[in-house]
């Protein structure tokens, strides 16, 4: 129960209700974010650290602008500045910040389980940012939290996820977050990118057109430009031609489907310009209701500190 | 100096040994073994004889009393790696858990692929060590797989077998030249078989647990080609091959396969490999990451019927110590490997718990087969209670409760998976070279 923990490092570890709570309670938030003043007094004295030990612009923007909202001290650590450059071990670097009497940590790590190596070492809360291709809980969150916008409820919904899903963090946490709201979810790409093992209750579609028919929520992934020359499929080209969502394929889906992306995109990749502008996008939406979430995260994560 | 142990249940299956009776030891050789039948009367007993003055005696009622065991596969880091464990304190742990000789693998720093280094390991046995060492050897230099290393000069300098421990040769030609050129010496190759493009980044096992995790998997086939590959190469080329750390199903059907057409080949598992699973794995644990990996329920319940049918001659520890700050990182980076040298008999023990081995049977995977293998048994009598051998003899309480407390390991390695388990039985007094140890304590007499 999010009522109970410290930390939230995998969705894995919410229950129906908790997921619920956090939604209700993004939704006052997306409230407050639509007032002249955006900010409220929630974690006023209160310290969050972004540690970052990867690249990231939009994870790491909107959660600095969720904990500025919500009145935090924020400060800002990533490998570029960091002693970890100098050798130091993530344990020490973690010890390190705790001693600055931090109450959050919040952690983007290329491995995965880097952020439950650090929560099982350090009383602040920790929440994931995305760690390896494990899991980017508040991403599902609040890609869930949009879904719930657009559809209203998660009973007898399709989602298709397409594309890179063996590397995509963002879609294992997708999978777990789905299938516990009541969804259906579809796995959608090569074989050389999909789990090995497909989670229970799953359809696995190597063909697109196929996979994508007559669902109410197609979700995009980012292909990694890093992926291609390793086998897993043969050219980005090859990939469009297979795997891209253009318009004629967006037809099989629902009329009311929408498209979903976690962001940055490949234009012209896994996404066709025509859709990722279309009226049934609602990729920049999603970015918004990102910072409504993770106040809402923050928040509750907070009231279990007391 | 004389040992008398008195009272235990011995089991030397070379000589056919199990039963209660009675080993004299005396200036450190194995003097007499006096079996005491039902119908033998007192007066055959050692004291009654007249014998008794003078002499130390073990009371080994209710225990086990076996010959010294022997791990042929073990790291003792030295020289190179002394954070995480030196020639001392790796054969004082080995001496805990019963073990009176090991085989240190090559993968030091510098890698014991020349003769200086074996000679360096062995004159650092003799000064510190505790348990007799025999080194491993380097199939190739640096462990790099493109050259022979100097086998014929290791060998005269006491390397007892050969391995690129660790790091495979994953070049089948220089595979084949290795078996070709160990029969001269009549030496075994030791084969960690892993194909590591197949393994690629891979940190546990490939399956639904790497999945949950979002760790990097390594499929059972990325050992499974190499065994059938090293398999197909000991027909071609001959030689003995030995596979080291069998974790999978699929392993032990190949050796069971090449064993029934008559290939001279053995193997070897590990403790843990028959007693956890992948799901060790999860919370990130990295103390229960090793390589080859834990598989599954599927895979330990094959390598217990490998044991029973003799496809797995050998039970090792591939004792493994890492410093605890290796450990104590984000799972990708954490060296692989276990502390086995203090677990390895309860954790084996337990095989005869469930009826899979008799204790017969455990002393021959855990002394006399690797003896054999190695080519101690010949040389040395090792790996039996033969008169006129050197006294190595453990004697095992297989009632007595042991739990697994890695704060108190004698192995500067303190990363076990195993921590907290209470576990039935364990060895209570190791004999090594006649000079007694006590396990319980962890002390050997003088050292106190």
């Amino acid at each position: 129960m999010i009522q109970m923990v410290k930390d939230l490092v995998s969705t894995r570890d919410l229950s129906g209700e908790d997921i619920d709570l956090i939604l209700t309670t993004a939704s006052s938030f997306k409230d407050v974010l639509k007032r002249d003043i955006k900010k409220v007094p929630a974690l006023r004295g209160k310290t969050v650290v972004n540690l970052f030990f990867e690249p990231s612009t939009r994870t790491k923007t909107s959660f600095e602008l969720a904990e500025k909202r919500l009145s935090s001290d924020v400060l800002n650590f990533s490998t570029l500045t960091s002693s970890v450059v100098k050798g130091e071990s993530l344990f020490d670097t973690v010890k390190t910040i705790e001693s600055y009497g931090v109450d959050f940590i919040v952690i983007r790590h290329s491995l995965s389980g880097a952020p439950h190596f650090i929560a099982k070492n350090t009383s602040a809360s920790v929440i994931n940012a995305g760690d390896g291709i494990n899991e980017h809980p508040t991403q599902a969150l609040l890609d869930a939290f949009t879904i719930k916008e657009k559809k209203n409820s998660f009973q007898n919904l399709t989602v298709a996820i397409v594309g890179d899903i063996l590397h995509s963090r963002v879609a294992k946490s997708n999978i777990y977050c789905l299938q516990r709201l009541g969804a259906k979810v579809r796995l959608v790409g090569p074989p050389t990118l999909l789990p090995v093992t497909v989670p229970e209750g799953m359809d696995v579609f190597y063909n697109i057109d196929e996979g994508v028919k007559d669902v109410d929520v197609i979700m995009m992934l980012r292909i990694q430009m890093e992926r291609q020359g390793k086998g897993f499929f043969p050219s980005a080209n090859e990939y469009f031609k297979y795997w891209g969502l253009d318009a004629n394929r967006l037809k099989h889906a629902k009329q009311d489907a929408i498209v979903m992306h976690p962001g940055p995109m490949n234009r012209g990749i896994e996404i066709s310009s025509d859709v990722a502008d279309s009226p049934q996008a609602v990729i920049l939406e999603q970015v918004t209701n990102g910072l409504a979430v993770r106040m809402a995260v923050l928040y509750l994560l907070s009231g279990n500190r007391k | 100096m004389k040992i008398l142990i008195r009272n235990g249940h011995i089991i030397d299956p070379l000589q056919k040994i199990d039963g209660v009776g009675e080993i004299v030891i005396v200036d450190g050789k194995i003097e007499k073994v006096i079996m005491l039948s039902a119908e033998a009367p007192p007066s055959k007993r050692v004291e009654e004889r007249g014998e008794g003055s003078g002499i130390q005696t073990i009371d080994a009622a209710g225990c086990y009393v076996l010959p010294g065991l022997i791990d042929m596969h073990a790291h003792l880091r030295e020289p190179g790696f002394e954070h995480k464990e030196t020639i001392r304190s790796g054969t004082l742990a080995a001496l805990r858990g019963g073990f009176t000789s090991v085989s240190a693998m090559p993968n030091t720093s510098p890698v014991n692929d020349n003769h200086s280094v074996t000679g360096y390991i062995l004159r650092r046995a003799a000064e510190e060590g505790f348990s007799s060492v025999h080194p491993i050897g380097a199939i190739t230099k640096g462990q790099h797989g493109r050259e022979l290393a100097e086998m014929g000069m290791m060998h005269e300098a006491g390397c007892v077998a050969f391995s690129d421990d660790g790091r495979p040769v994953m070049n089948s030609l220089m595979m084949r030249r290795a078996l070709e050129y160990s029969k001269v010496f009549n030496v075994p190759i030791i084969s960690h078989c892993e194909d590591t493009d197949l393994s690629g980044e891979g940190v546990m096992n490939e399956g639904a647990v790497s999945g949950m995790l979002g760790l990097k998997g390594v499929p059972r086939e990325a050992e499974e080609i190499m065994v059938a590959r090293d398999i197909i190469l000991a027909k071609l080329a001959g030689g003995r091959l030995h596979i080291a750390h069998v974790s999978t199903e699929g392993s032990v059907r190949l050796i069971r396969n090449a064993k029934e057409s008559g290939m001279h080949i053995s193997a070897e598992t590990c403790p843990h490999y028959f007693s956890i699973t992948e799901n060790s794995v999860k919370g990130y644990n990295t103390n229960a990451k090793v390589n080859p990996p834990l598989r599954t329920e599927r895979d330990i319940d094959a390598i217990k019927a490998g044991l029973r049918d003799g496809t797995i001659d050998v039970i090792a520890t591939d004792h493994a110590p890492h410093h605890r700050d290796e450990k104590l990182q984000e799972f990708d980076r954490a060296p692989s490997g276990i502390s086995g040298f203090e677990t390895a008999v309860s954790l084996s023990l337990k095989l005869v718990q469930e009826g899979i081995l008799t204790m017969s049977q455990l002393v021959e995977k855990m002394a006399l087969n690797p003896a054999t293998i190695l080519g101690l048994a010949s040389n040395d009598s090792k790996g039996s209670l033969k008169v006129g051998s050197t006294a190595d003899v453990v004697i095992v309480d297989t009632a007595r409760d042991f739990k697994v407390q890695p704060d108190g390991f004698l192995s500067k390695g303190k990363n076990t998976p195993f921590e907290g388990w209470v576990l039935k039985g364990m060895p209570l007094i190791t004999i090594c070279r006649g000079r007694i140890f006590d396990c319980l304590k962890g002390v050997y007499p003088g050292l106190e």
